[in-house]
């Protein structure tokens, strides 16, 4: 695979630490992850890999360490402040609307665009429903690109787990995100849903550029899709690099494999 | 047939207006997960401002067209109850993100005596009267269909109109505007829905409003009804059996559950009263609601809370 990430540095996580009380989630973590790539976390179970991404989402707030978003450097990220910049995000366990239709979850993710307020949507003021239906514009591409026409007016509580993963996917990309973070977006997944998803993954940063950064368990797909490899491991970073060092890399394979003692 | 079919009018007219307070609960309940217990409070909080603001406005404006006071008093007394619902979000809710459910009950209590206190410190302690006009006067109907028709209260059923319209418009704004979808939003999670820029602070503002405005309609006919005093907040406490029968999730099941406290309460005073001697009334509703704790704890159209181990 060819070195592809050659774009600017939009995302730079900065000797981040974590605790829990005693536990340290997160130690010193530094990595980068550049404009219009794909760039993977790895690791085994309890690596801290969602710790990393909800540090970088503004869920939790770590203790040291500083990230850099688009050039401006945070010490606590604040969810609604990372939304506005153009980061969404997707769930590892599902954080869908589950009393909504799939369009309305998808709508939601146009909020932050809307600019009528609350009396001009009451009284169907003139601008508030042009507002609406260019919003429905976007969403409507994104259930085309997605292929979920047909699920439009169904509760997202009743579809199969492939397609609420889907619809999550989607609510991250109404947002029209320039960064998206994917937690574990195969998890529980056959291999023909990780094959569509995977397809989706790469298509959504070829068509609209988007900057990916992607948890994921499952290597083979991690090594397929992503550009770099950040590894986790107990908190700490053991490795990082195109997927076929990290691959080699003796300590990440002891990692995953357990070494001989 | 006649006075069981009137008897069921005036219990689903009680019953609506169960609703109204009941609602208030959910809104809140839905959107923040914090059960409000000053919904009462609000209630009381809010008919004192009307019928107090109706009785100064005449004499500040020079103004005595009765209708135009009352709106302009409605009108003054919305603008308080939404200038409360930022006041509880910025000093007592706000600080509070992220608490135990226990905290954040404790601290609506707070709110609660707080309210009952302003209030009557603020607007006196006397028993005032709102008049908005409502008719008065009983009236017959389907006096062809059978013997003697149906007594009807002209107030109750005006009030039970108004109840509807409020909570058929509040649907409306739930389902068809961005602001109320963003609201279900919020209901469903909390965490997806900052994650896609949803500001949480101002949508629970728009919420505590919104149970605000329907306290005040609650507090105005009731108000009107039996004239404003401290016993209004206590109406609150059989908004609890509603949501146990309800659901304490549901919109609709408020709803319901308020026309069948309502419509129960009254049957029963007239079909089983005689048993135990009269008061059936007064206690009917609690037990209604405890015997749905123990079969259907979540009411009827509450979510079932199943929890991973």
């Amino acid at each position: 695979m060819v070195a592809r990430p050659t774009g600017e540095v939009i995302l730079d996580v900065h000797n981040i630490s974590l605790r829990f009380g005693g536990v340290k989630a997160l130690s010193d973590i530094s990595f980068d992850v550049r404009e219009h790539e794909i760039r993977a976390i790895i690791g085994p179970n309890g690596a801290g890999k969602s710790s990393m991404l909800n540090c970088i989402n503004g869920v939790y707030q770590p203790q040291e360490g500083s990230i850099s978003l688009r050039g401006q450097t945070f010490r606590h990220m604040n969810s609604r402040q990372v939304a506005q910049m153009g980061v969404a995000r997707t769930f590892q366990n599902l954080a869908l609307f589950k009393g909504m239709s799939v369009l309305d979850n998808l709508m939601t993710g146009r909020h932050l665009q809307m600019r009528s307020n609350l009396f001009q949507q009451a009284i169907r003021w003139g601008a508030a429903e042009r507002e609406e239906t260019e919003q429905r514009v976007v969403v409507e591409r994104i259930i085309d690109f997605l292929e979920i026409q047909a699920y439009r007016k169904i509760p997202v509580g009743r579809l199969p787990y492939g397609l609420q993963k889907r619809v999550d996917l989607g609510r991250a990309l109404a947002m029209q995100p320039q960064v998206l973070l994917l937690d574990e977006p195969m998890a529980g997944m056959n291999v023909e849903e990780k094959q569509d998803m995977s397809r989706f993954i790469l298509d959504v940063n070829a068509e609209f550029g988007t900057t990916i950064v992607l948890i994921e368990h499952d290597m083979g797909v991690v090594m397929d899709i992503s550009d770099r490899v950040v590894v986790l491991n107990y908190g700490r970073k053991i490795g990082d690099g195109l997927p076929e060092q990290v691959r080699n890399d003796p300590e990440v394979v002891s990692a995953y494999l357990g070494t001989v003692h | 047939m006649g006075p069981f079919l009137e008897t069921l009018f005036g219990g689903l007219m009680v019953g609506m207006l169960y609703s109204l307070v009941a609602l208030g609960l959910v809104l809140i309940f839905k959107a923040s997960g914090v059960f409000n217990f000053a919904q009462g409070a609000m209630v009381l909080f809010a008919a004192l401002t009307m019928a107090r603001f109706a009785e100064w406005l005449p004499h500040l404006t020079g103004l005595n067209n009765k209708f135009v006071d009352n709106v302009l008093a409605f009108a003054g007394a919305a603008l308080v109850m939404v200038a409360m619902a930022w006041t509880v979000q910025k000093l007592v809710l706000g600080k509070l993100v992220n608490q135990e459910g226990i905290t954040l009950l404790m601290a609506t209590l707070g709110i609660n005596y707080f309210l009952e206190g302003a209030g009557q410190a603020l607007f006196g302690n006397d028993i005032y009267k709102i008049d908005v006009g409502l008719p008065k006067d009983p009236i017959f109907l389907f006096e062809k269909t059978f013997q003697g028709g149906i007594l009807v209260n002209q107030e109750d059923l005006a009030a039970a109109v108004i109840a509807a319209v409020l909570v058929a418009a509040l649907a409306l704004f739930f389902q068809k505007t961005a602001t109320g979808r963003a609201l279900r939003a919020v209901a469903d999670d909390h965490q997806a829905a900052q994650s896609i820029g949803i500001p949480l602070d101002r949508i629970w503002v728009i919420v505590w409003a919104v149970a605000g405005l329907v306290a005040l309609v609650a507090g105005v006919i009731w108000g009107s009804k039996l004239g404003v005093q401290f016993s209004l907040s206590l109406v609150a406490l059989k908004a609890l059996p509603v949501v146990i029968l309800g659901g304490l999730t549901s919109i609709p099941g408020a709803i319901i559950g308020g026309l069948i406290i309502g419509v129960g309460e009254k049957l029963s005073e007239i079909y089983i009263g005689p048993m135990f001697g009269g008061g059936v009334e007064i206690w009917f509703a609690y037990v209604l609601a405890l015997a749905f704790l123990l079969v259907r704890p979540q009411g009827l159209f509450g979510e079932k809370i199943i929890d991973r181990v």
